[in-house]
């Protein structure tokens, strides 16, 4: 039969349920962003703390080390405070379901931080050099699963905004990670020694713009949300906070420590504010049921 | 019971994981065309299943002052008020209702509205799917398939992650924020303690009513059989009959929502008649489980995860210091 969108006694357009949405919102709070942004931090700093040992970089190498592992710290604590019951955050290791991206990620989040932590009390205390060695490999081949698995956690959603994004979140959240990582130890490594996060940092954000602008124009009418409300906003500042960080740092990260720090910072406040639109998208993508409704119903009719 | 599901976003199914002691799947026919939107089903399973009170407040959408699903609410009647004749023909009794009561005007003129005028009114639920979004993710195992084919959370259980209520494509499920009671466990963590519920809540098909042989407090209280239980099969030749004969009354948009075992939720435990579009009652016309692409997501993860390794490897390429 048609539909007509005839107009109820209320006034109201029959299309929706009186413009109800249709999903429910997420329940997640700022510390899910929050750990999105640490989370991906603590996965690329292991990466670039194992290439920087063993490549040689001393000072890259141990500064990125207690970088990822302070991240990798903080992780959990965000991750347990927005539970619903905290107390009941070991529930999370009951089972292992490759059905649920929250509980693998669960998973590498404790192997890789485990380890990450593991090789940062080892560096301070100066001992058991092999068990370090070894925590230091398996928190960089955990690392990047960690960086990039919560992409693919808000994509097996039925929030359309995300789901539809599915091939490029994963993406997206890796490139940030790796700009985040370099980012931050491009702020807490003298510029001399800051060749390889400098180049991380300004590679992460070029990736993560196209991804971002392929990601806006491939999922097509879903995506308005980026352009509108807290999503829209928070996008315009990652995008120039991150690519403002990243033109400072490729132009006088070199010579100036103080250019360096500012193009850090900024970076690091782009890629967080990157997390946040991402995260609010969700949230209007769940508002509003036409995005539900209309590529349903375009599907169901093709 | 394996807590594994497979990756392809196929749910165990509950006549594996029950071996012997699985029972015909069951689950509920909700025939709209004779809802009568008493919202008995809504206070019999508030009572029986001890949902707490979550505010009164009037919506201003005709009838319906529940609006939806959510944590404390697990039978939801809808109230859709059109300017629609019932039947296609157009030749409708409830046309010529005098619905506005102008009809006893004192000078005896004719109504104002002579416009036909139809009410629909649905009682929604937890659809209980066969592939069970809600279930795929939930990264405790709170969330379980029973051995009735139905979908149930452990109450005792659930942490309060959250991630069951994004993934339901019809926003069935909710984090409970009323304050926990008082002889619910203490809090382990004062500091990350929190003073509400914080779990997920939905329709169990009154698993324990099941247990005890008794057909869910819903359908139990429903004084016209709009909502019926009984096993999946036999309500489902029920519903065939029922839209046949609704077609053959030419009745306006009817047809059958969930039924299809083919849809992309594998068909609903929990199935409907409906008198319009889906999304004329507030629901997805073409749900689809999240997790029905996740085999093709994690190939993805991985191969982007590998992509961020070299990437950041790439970065000390040319480096001399």
């Amino acid at each position: 039969m048609t539909h007509d969108g005839s107009i109820t006694a209320v006034g109201t357009r029959m299309d929706s349920y009186y413009g109800r949405p249709i999903l429910k919102e997420p329940v997640w709070q700022p510390e899910i962003p929050c750990y999105f942004f640490t989370g991906g931090l603590a996965g690329a700093s292991s990466v670039l703390h194992l290439v920087a040992s063993l490549l040689g970089h001393k000072k890259l190498a141990r500064r990125s080390l207690f970088i990822g592992a302070a991240a990798d710290a903080v992780s959990p604590v965000l991750l347990v405070s927005d539970l619903g019951r905290p107390e009941r955050a070991l529930n999370m290791f009951r089972v292992f379901k490759v059905t649920s991206p929250m509980s693998v990620g669960s998973w590498i989040l404790l192997v890789s931080g485990g380890a990450s932590s593991t090789a940062a009390a080892l560096e301070l205390l100066g001992k058991l050099k092999p068990v370090k060695v070894l925590a230091e490999i398996v928190a960089a081949a955990t690392g990047p699963p960690l960086a990039t698995y919560t992409g693919t956690l808000i994509a097996d959603t039925s929030i359309p905004v995300w789901h539809e994004a599915r091939h490029e979140l994963p993406w997206l959240f890796g490139s940030s990670a790796g700009a985040s990582a370099g980012a931050a130890a491009v702020v807490a490594v003298p510029p001399d020694e800051a060749g390889p996060a400098r180049r991380l940092t300004v590679g992460g954000v070029i990736a993560e713009l196209a991804l971002m602008q392929a990601m806006e124009q491939r999922i097509g009418f879903v995506g308005e949300v980026y352009k509108r409300g807290a999503a829209g906003k928070l996008g315009r500042v990652a995008k120039v906070c991150a690519a403002s960080g990243a033109a400072l740092l490729a132009t006088r990260g070199k010579r100036s420590r103080f250019a360096a720090v500012g193009g850090g910072a900024l970076v690091l406040a782009g890629e967080l504010a990157l997390r946040w639109s991402v995260f609010r998208a969700g949230f209007q993508s769940a508002r509003d049921p036409r995005y539900v409704v209309e590529p349903q119903r375009e599907r169901k009719t093709r | 019971m394996s807590a594994l599901a497979e990756p392809s976003g196929k749910p165990a199914a509950w006549l594996d994981t029950h071996g012997d002691e699985a029972e015909p799947r069951v689950g509920f026919f909700t025939d709209t065309s004779v809802c009568i939107g008493c919202k008995a089903c809504e206070v019999a399973c508030k009572e029986w299943n001890v949902i707490p009170e979550d505010g009164l407040v009037w919506s201003g959408e005709s009838y319906d002052n529940t609006s939806e699903l959510g944590a404390n609410s697990w039978r939801h009647v809808a109230f859709v008020e059109q300017r629609k004749p019932l039947k296609v023909d157009g030749e409708d009794d409830t046309a010529t209702l005098d619905v506005t009561g102008t009809a006893d005007l004192a000078d005896g003129s004719a109504p104002i509205d002579a416009e036909p005028l139809r009410w629909l009114m649905s009682s929604d639920v937890c659809k209980h799917c066969t592939h069970a979004g809600c279930l795929d993710v939930c990264p405790t195992g709170a969330l379980f398939r029973t051995e009735y084919g139905t979908v149930v959370v452990q109450e005792d259980v659930c942490n309060g992650c959250g991630y069951c209520v994004p993934a339901c494509p019809f926003g069935v499920l909710d984090k409970r924020h009323l304050p926990r009671k008082s002889d619910d466990a203490p809090l382990a963590l004062p500091l990350l303690g929190k003073k509400e519920d914080g779990r997920v809540w939905k329709c169990t098909l009154c698993y324990d009513r099941l247990k005890g042989g008794h057909e869910p407090a819903c359908a139990k209280a429903c004084p016209t059989d709009s909502i019926q239980f009984g096993p999946l099969e036999e309500l489902r030749e029920r519903a065939d009959k029922r839209l046949d004969k609704l077609q053959a009354e030419g009745w306006n948009g009817a047809q059958l929502y969930g039924r299809d075992p083919e849809d992309g939720v594998g068909g609903f435990g929990a199935f409907f008649m409906l008198l319009d579009e889906p999304e004329v009652y507030g629901l997805p016309p073409d749900p689809v489980v999240p997790t029905k692409n996740l085999a093709q997501m994690w190939r993805n993860t991985a191969i982007a995860a590998a992509a961020t390794f070299v990437g950041i490897a790439a970065a000390f390429l040319g480096a001399r210091e």
